[in-house]
């Protein structure tokens, strides 16, 4: 399905949206204002704005530790989003959850985990939620090919497929599972490879190209909404930042000028061209998105830089949910 | 309870089965799912007729795969339905350990409390059927250090029944461990609804001079101990926790500083089980009413064994608890 002038913008916005967080993330955290482990989505946009693009509020996804570009794609604001990563009283998860726990049950986001392919057997949950419930949604589960050799995943995979659930299996390979290339660890070179043993559709896309993303996942998404079972997404992609922290060059484990390659074929601004040369945009409308985008995120620094740490008294607050005794 | 409820006798296992066929008819968020419990009923029979009953949207036959199905259990309760999921044996608590520990326990705190998961986890625990080491385990002590959990273990069918109601209607992950050797056990039990609630003791047996503090098949245990030792002029008080996580350590307490001697049982092996954990709250708030150390009685620090033969050796019984309870009063054997 051939994206329209609004979904093109659409598109546009949530990948400035993801960047500029991650950027001051980025930023924040070289200056020690950020507490723990910070994983950045950059390089990456193209697959959450391009999948997310697609769902609803009422959909359900599931994340990974590299979860802000997902939580940002799935709608997520600015200000609860840095007020967490500061560990503050007004973040998203009142400062309990962090960088790595980041979720906002109400856009659907079932949290960022630090445990890789834990997502995949949660996201089968609701998808099981929804087709029990039929109430037409999907959930889409987002891991890394790393996450694909680990037993959750394929756990997950087949059970989605021999419930016939509305999810879709969305694989960011971005080549590497922390700091070791993917082909050490796996002996196929395209996950989809993996998609046929479960009985399910897989598909390979262009992870920097956000349109194709988006068509692909229109197609899967569609596929589970009409009860036609899982799909495996593959985008092929690359995260331009070390696997945890802000270094992007002079690292052990890869070459800079595989970097650099890859930094060449920036999903943002390779879309952004194609908006201009398009007409869907102009350069000025491109500035002007990106300006309104960074005051945003000026604004939900100072937010957060201002909002209260949590109390004593909130550590063990939401241990369990109070129960009303219920007597014989 | 209502008194025109009809009581009559039931199995555990069958108490179980009614908890969550009565659960099911009363709310319809409430699904089921996990191994060979759909067409088979469940291995032990534990879940049999309800795919019948409620059909296979309702009672789900997974594939074997423990980590997808506590995570079904963890996305379905989370997205707002009821979800029962069982792992067949408590061995198999350790093949789902990262859903249980790292996603179940801790989604909620990790949260900002804003996610509820109103989810059951049930399981076959204990030994005594020579289903050696890896169907046999105890592991109890385990789920209980693990915050964001609650741990239940009942010890007849009456409390079965109540306590799988109330887990039911628990809105945190609560594990409810069955006793395979108390499957057949029966016992009263009334026909409708009624719960249970967790974290309260029971007293099952009043006594004035040594409490046992004892759950799941160790509770039948003690109390048979404790009819031996009545006819020896010993009066123990029989105290099961029912639920494990939260424990009612007010109950105990209380008792411990009525009896001042306490002894602790459990099937699970001795080093790092609950049983510690118990002595040490009853040490750190009834010491001065102790006459003797807290007292503990388990299984030896080796897997569960095979062959009857060692395994007879391995679980605590009436009277090896009765011996222990001897032990820990200083009083001598009959006949020696």
């Amino acid at each position: 399905m051939e994206p329209t002038r609004e979904v093109l913008l659409d598109l546009h916005r949530r990948m400035v949206r993801i960047r500029l967080f991650e950027e001051a993330a980025g930023r924040l955290a070289e200056k020690g204002q950020l507490p723990g482990f910070l994983h950045l989505y950059v390089g990456e946009e193209a697959v959450a704005s391009g999948v997310c693009a697609n769902l609803t509020n009422a959909d359900s996804i599931t994340s990974t530790h590299r979860g802000h570009g997902h939580l940002v794609a799935k709608g997520g604001q600015f200000r609860p989003m840095m007020a967490e990563l500061m560990g503050k009283a007004t973040g998203y998860c009142n400062g309990k959850g962090g960088s790595m726990h980041i979720s906002s049950l109400e856009l659907g986001m079932l949290g960022a985990n630090g445990i890789v392919g834990a997502g995949s057997p949660i996201a089968v949950g609701a998808a099981f939620s929804h087709k029990y419930r039929d109430d037409g949604n999907v959930a889409v589960a987002f891991f890394g090919d790393g996450a694909t050799n680990i037993g959750a995943f394929h756990e997950a995979a087949n059970m989605a497929c021999a419930l016939q659930l509305p999810i879709v299996f969305a694989c960011e390979n971005n080549e590497y599972g922390e700091f070791t290339r993917r082909d050490k660890t796996m002996a196929i070179t395209d996950i989809v490879d993996r998609a046929q043993g479960y009985g399910m559709p897989g598909v390979i896309v262009d992870g920097m190209d956000a349109v194709a993303v988006y068509e692909a996942a229109a197609e899967a998404v569609a596929r589970a909404r009409a009860g036609k079972g899982p799909t495996l997404l593959e985008a092929k992609t690359y995260r331009f930042y070390n696997h945890h922290g802000v270094q992007n060059l002079g690292l052990k484990y890869r070459p800079d000028s595989e970097v650099e390659v890859w930094k060449q074929r920036d999903p943002i601004f390779t879309l952004e061209a194609r908006l201009i040369t398009l007409n869907v945009m102009s350069a000025e409308d491109a500035t002007a998105e990106w300006d309104l985008q960074r005051s945003d995120i000026a604004d939900a620094i100072a937010f957060a830089e201002a909002s209260p740490l949590p109390d004593q008294d909130q550590l063990l607050e939401d241990v369990y949910t109070k129960m009303i005794p219920v007597m014989a | 309870m209502s008194d025109t409820t009809e009581v009559r006798s039931l199995s555990y296992v069958m108490a179980f089965n009614e908890a969550v066929r009565l659960s099911m008819r009363a709310d319809e968020s409430i699904f089921c799912a996990g191994e060979d419990i759909g067409a088979f009923g469940g291995v032990f029979g534990t879940y049999g007729g309800l795919q019948k009953e409620f059909g296979e949207r309702r009672v789900v036959d997974t594939p074997i795969s423990e980590q997808a199905i506590i995570g079904l259990g963890v996305g379905s309760s989370v997205s707002g339905l009821r979800p029962i999921v069982d792992l067949m044996f408590m061995d198999f608590v350790c093949v789902a350990l990262d859903q249980i520990v790292n996603q179940a326990a801790k989604l909620k705190y990790m949260f900002g409390g804003k996610a509820t998961l109103p989810l059951t986890i049930t399981m076959a625990g204990g030994a005594g059927l020579s289903a050696a080491a890896q169907h046999s385990q105890s592991l109890e002590a385990l789920l209980c250090h693990i915050p964001g959990l609650k741990v239940v273990y009942p010890s007849n069918p009456y409390d079965m029944k109540g306590l799988m109601v109330s887990c039911i209607r628990e809105n945190n992950p609560t594990v409810m461990v069955k006793h395979k050797r108390l499957l057949g056990m029966t016992g009263p039990v009334p026909e409708d609804l009624y719960a249970i609630p967790l974290g309260v003791a029971d007293v099952k047996r009043p006594g004035k001079d040594v409490t046992v503090v004892s759950f799941g098949r160790m509770a039948n245990e003690s109390l048979a101990a404790a009819d031996v030792l009545a006819s020896e002029g010993i009066d123990c008080e029989v105290i099961d926790p029912r639920t494990l996580q939260p424990f009612d350590t007010a109950t105990v307490v209380e008792s411990a500083r009525k009896t001042h001697r306490v002894i602790v049982v459990h099937e699970a092996v001795r080093f790092g089980g609950i049983g510690a954990e118990i002595a040490a709250q009853i040490q750190e708030e009834a010491f001065d009413f102790l006459d003797a150390p807290v007292g503990r009685i388990g299984a030896p620090f080796s897997p569960v064994p095979f062959s009857p033969a060692l395994e007879k050796h391995y679980v605590p019984d009436a009277i090896s608890i009765a011996t222990g309870i001897r032990n820990l009063l200083g009083r001598p054997v009959p006949g020696a």
